[in-house]
């Protein structure tokens, strides 16, 4: 569908000035990070797993991990919902869901599906939710 | 909060046809915080989510969304026309925000809801926008997307 891909080749553009901004501080990989690794390879034992820490596009502290975009690639997937596989990641998540994770942009794939299309996304843009609710009364 | 829903309730538009070709745009917000009597009781929210054909709960409202994924979701009903759709924001009352990841147990906003049911996040409504199940969702609905008048005109050259 044409506007489709113009819709998602915007958000497309506008994740990359978001992650231009927060690739400058991120550096090695943190323990929320890893620990996102190990669950979903122990849940789900995905063929490809790619994860990147998008926290730095956010109104959050340097070296933050918050925000993250993670693709999963698992032949589990077959046969089941967009909502039941995202489901299935946010189960194996459920504790750094519960904690310090605050957005996590899931790209739930079946192997086929990924071989399509063998590419993490980027996210839209930050628009300040979280520094504008503590400046709110 | 009491504020911005009498804001959000004076924002009740419906904009009605003019500008051809859906260059300007203006939501039909209904609501925004929890509603009378606050809170995110099950009870409540299922009210919430059934009152209105298509429901979300965004981060900030539609004019003027505070996270990127709720824009996106605001974004995509737009470029379908989907004008009268109730906005819920969040942000605005903390006891819905924890009571709709409660009761869709799902733990992150935006959440979509058509028709009562549950759809997903951002990540699911783009996916159902780029395979072209949201036209036919909303079809169900008896909304007819803008998208596929697009279409028609672009046949038509």
């Amino acid at each position: 569908m044409l506007t489709g891909r113009l819709v998602s080749g915007l958000v497309y553009l506008a994740g990359r000035v978001c992650l231009s901004q927060g690739s400058a501080g991120s550096g090695a990989m943190g323990p929320v990070e890893a620990a996102i690794r190990t669950k979903l390879e122990q849940a789900l034992s995905p063929e490809v797993l790619e994860l990147r820490n998008e926290s730095g596009g956010h109104a959050v502290p340097p070296g933050s991990e918050t925000h993250f975009r993670v693709a999963v690639v698992s032949s589990r997937f077959e046969g089941l919902s967009p909502l039941q596989r995202h489901r299935l990641v946010h189960t194996a998540l459920a504790e750094e869901l519960a904690g310090p994770v605050h957005a996590l942009a899931i790209q739930a794939r079946t192997p086929a599906q990924w071989r399509e299309n063998p590419e993490l996304d980027t996210s839209p843009p930050c628009l300040g939710g979280s520094k504008k609710t503590r400046g709110t009364p | 909060m009491s504020g911005s829903l009498r804001r959000a309730a004076a924002a009740l538009l419906r904009w009605g046809r003019g500008a051809g070709g859906g260059g300007f745009w203006v939501p039909g917000v209904r609501a925004a915080g929890s509603g009378a009597g606050g809170g995110g009781s099950a009870e409540q929210l299922d009210a919430l989510v059934k009152k209105d054909k298509v429901v979300v709960f965004l981060k900030g409202t539609p004019e003027q969304p505070q996270c990127g994924f709720s824009n996106a979701v605001v974004q995509i009903l737009r470029l379908h026309g989907v004008r009268d759709y109730a906005a819920y924001n969040v942000l605005d009352d903390p006891e819905l925000r924890q009571g709709i990841k409660d009761y869709s147990n799902w733990p992150t906003i935006p959440q979509v809801y058509l028709n009562g049911e549950f759809v997903g996040g951002c990540d699911i409504l783009l996916q159902m926008h780029q395979n072209g199940d949201l036209v036919e969702e909303l079809k169900k609905l008896g909304i007819h997307s803008a998208l596929l008048d697009e279409k028609k005109d672009q046949d038509s050259k």
